[in-house]
């Protein structure tokens, strides 16, 4: 098992109290899995995927533990986690393309990278070579300012420069979303052929586009409101999702093909909760066209089915 | 006879140091948008579908051709004739959070617009219709007013604009990827919303760079590369029977939700025939050639 996640909890300290982004996440990711993580804005997916490589000032470790290969990761404990970055765990952040720094050449910024790592560049460079012309990057690229790629490219870039050391996982945060199809499509299947490689070990990709994830995934993780509503093989949660708020999100989404003259798509009515004082039971009860008695109480994320985890009672 | 109606347009843009370089971002784009059509303006990022819209709405001046509104020449309007053209003509665009100043509440966006645009409407009478514009967006008029920016959703902020829009009693709506902003449960509320206004005979030009929502709610679709229209035509026909290659390459990299990625749909790609020249010398004039009813497609070495 790759990556095994128990009941973490991680708030935002602010003024009013705190923000409960990530409250009681379970799961696990096994060797060579691809895992799609998808859901609403602000539903928590940026938080997971941070928690796991780097918690900001702001951000608390409540409860739960993280364990990577078997041992744990100590995620709380910021100089202890030094020592896994980039070695073991990588973020591709969103918006990561625009946060390149401008006023370096490409090369150099990855030789600094290193340095700090204790890595030195010219070992490493025949190795960074080969993985540039894999992803079609000319080895020019490196003499290159960020500003000189375009989006697709630098998206490559920063896939190779975050897998150098072949990390155990790899966090990718919406690293298509701002390429048209072409260009995303081209990254996604970048993305396996990593995997494939071995670069990396498994991979949490997380995006608003679950038909984009759905090409590429193994599984497919559903966030609502800070919590996980269900996890299954990424065919499972596109033809038979179990979770009503997955269900709802798989029938409202537009592909070629549907038109709005021969099939009217609907919405979801409604919004999530706010998550600085979120209700108690399930956080989907408000929008919920299945709710009853018993959703005033929180319902656990079980295995309904083998590798397929839900939390809603209508689904046990 | 179309509402509106653009003629060889053309945008060059000085770039570099002194602007001493010319940067063709639109060349020679034809086309029209009929009252109670949705024409959806396809393509990449930098393909020119912002500069378009912004040439429509005069937020960019025309650097050649002709932009025709109701027969009335567009294109070099000024003053108090360009005034009265936004009273029919408004764009929505991408990000909803950048249009409106968060110091102020968000319906200010709809009060400023009375003493510009109708001077002789009372202030009493105003409220009632900005009621009703935002209820026949689907907003709660007790939900979203008074209510500062950051208090709303991204959703409600966007039908605002929307709102805004429709107070003015615009024909056309220019929508800039008005839905990339937003979740997909509200994505499709949004879009269902415009085909409504649609049926009641509003003309839209839909720009947005994700084929499935051109497809589904457009009635035309025009693919623009490189600042050069590539294909136009009914939607059906466009995404039904792509002719030029880009836009076979561009419809086969669409995820989809219920068919993996294959290599047959690399293949198809890479048929680059030409739907004029059909395997002579393509020689990349720029007109666009009719291949069937409404249909029109450019030579493939564009
Ligand atoms: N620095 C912060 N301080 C307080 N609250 C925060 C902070 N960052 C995020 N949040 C809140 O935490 C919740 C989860 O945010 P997160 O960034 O994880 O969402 P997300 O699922 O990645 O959304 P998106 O799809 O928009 O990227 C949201 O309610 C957000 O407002
Ligand atoms: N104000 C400007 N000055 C110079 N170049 C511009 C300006 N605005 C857009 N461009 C250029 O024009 C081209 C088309 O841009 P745009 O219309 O924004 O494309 P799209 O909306 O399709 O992404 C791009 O090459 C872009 O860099
Ligand atoms: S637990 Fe109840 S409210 Fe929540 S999703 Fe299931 S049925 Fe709906
Ligand atoms: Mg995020
Ligand atoms: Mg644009
Ligand atoms: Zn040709």
């Amino acid at each position: 098992m790759s990556l095994r996640v128990d009941n973490l909890k991680v708030y935002y300290r602010t003024l009013r109290g705190d923000v409960k982004a990530l409250d009681g996440a379970t799961f696990t990711v096994a060797d060579g899995e691809i895992m799609g993580l998808a859901g609403e804005s602000g539903s928590g997916k940026s938080t997971l995927g941070k928690s796991l490589i780097r918690l900001d000032t702001r951000m608390r470790l409540v409860e739960g533990g993280v364990e990577l290969d078997g041992k744990p990761l100590p995620i709380g404990d910021q100089d202890a986690m030094n020592a896994y970055r980039f070695k073991a765990v990588s973020l591709i952040p969103q918006y990561a393309m625009s946060a390149l720094n401008p006023t370096r050449k490409i090369g150099k910024m990855i030789s600094e990278l290193l340095g700090a790592r204790g890595v030195k560049y010219s070992e490493i460079k025949p190795e960074l070579e080969r993985r540039l012309d894999l992803v079609g990057l000319k080895r020019e690229v490196l003499n290159n300012y960020p500003i000189e790629l375009s989006g697709g490219m630098k998206q490559r870039m920063v896939l190779v420069l975050s897998t150098l050391l072949n990390p155990s996982l790899l966090i990718a945060d919406e690293v298509t979303s701002a390429l048209d199809v072409s260009t995303q499509r081209a990254v996604a299947e970048t993305l396996v052929e990593f995997r494939d490689r071995e670069f990396v070990k498994s991979m949490i990709v997380v995006t608003h586009d679950i038909s984009l994830v759905y090409q590429i995934a193994d599984t497919i993780m559903v966030m609502y409101a800070g919590k996980l509503a269900e996890k299954a093989p990424a065919d499972v949660v596109v033809n038979a999702p179990r979770h009503p708020y997955t269900q709802l999100l798989i029938s409202s989404l537009p592909e070629v093909g549907v038109r709005y003259a021969d099939r009217k798509l609907a919405g979801i009515p409604g919004s999530p909760p706010g998550l600085l004082n979120p209700p108690a039971g399930c956080r989907f009860r408000d929008r919920c066209p299945l709710a009853f008695a018993r959703c005033v109480e929180e319902p656990p994320f079980v295995e309904v089915d083998k590798n397929h985890h839900v939390a809603c009672w209508k689904a046990q | 006879m179309s509402m509106l109606s653009l003629e060889r347009v053309t945008k060059r843009y000085r770039v570099g140091a002194f602007g001493g370089r010319e940067l063709t971002a639109v060349r020679d784009a034809t086309f029209a948008v009929k009252a109670g059509e949705v024409v959806s303006l396809i393509g990449e990022s930098g393909s020119g579908k912002t500069t378009l819209g912004r040439m429509v709405l005069r937020l960019a001046s025309v650097s050649g051709g002709h932009i025709r509104f109701d027969g009335t020449d567009v294109s070099r309007l000024k003053g108090r004739k360009l005034a009265g053209y936004y009273k029919h003509v408004q764009g929505v665009f991408q990000d909803p959070f950048s249009t409106y100043n968060p110091i102020f509440k968000a319906d200010r966006v709809l009060h400023t617009i009375r003493p510009t645009f109708f001077p002789e409407v009372s202030a009493a009478e105003w409220r009632k219709r900005i009621d009703t514009a935002l209820e026949s967006v689907r907003l709660d008029p007790r939900q979203v007013i008074d209510k500062y920016p950051h208090q709303l959703s991204g959703g409600q902020l966007q039908r605002m604009l929307i709102a805004r829009a429709l107070l003015l009693d615009i024909k056309l709506l220019v929508a800039d990827e008005i839905i990339s902003m937003l979740d997909a449960s509200t994505r499709i509320d949004v879009l269902n919303l415009l085909a409504d206004l649609k049926e009641r005979g509003l003309g839209i030009l839909f720009i947005t760079h994700d084929l499935s929502l051109g497809h589904y709610i457009s009635d035309r679709a025009v693919i623009l590369r490189r600042g050069v229209v590539v294909e136009m035509g009914t939607t059906d026909k466009v995404f039904g029977n792509p002719r030029h290659p880009y836009t076979r390459t561009l419809l086969s990299s669409v995820p989809q939700m219920h068919h993996k990625w294959t290599r047959a749909d690399i293949a198809r790609t890479i048929d680059g025939s030409c739907a004029i020249h059909d395997g002579g010398a393509c020689a990349g004039e720029p007109q666009l050639v009719e291949v069937d009813d409404d249909h029109l497609v450019g030579c493939a070495a564009h």
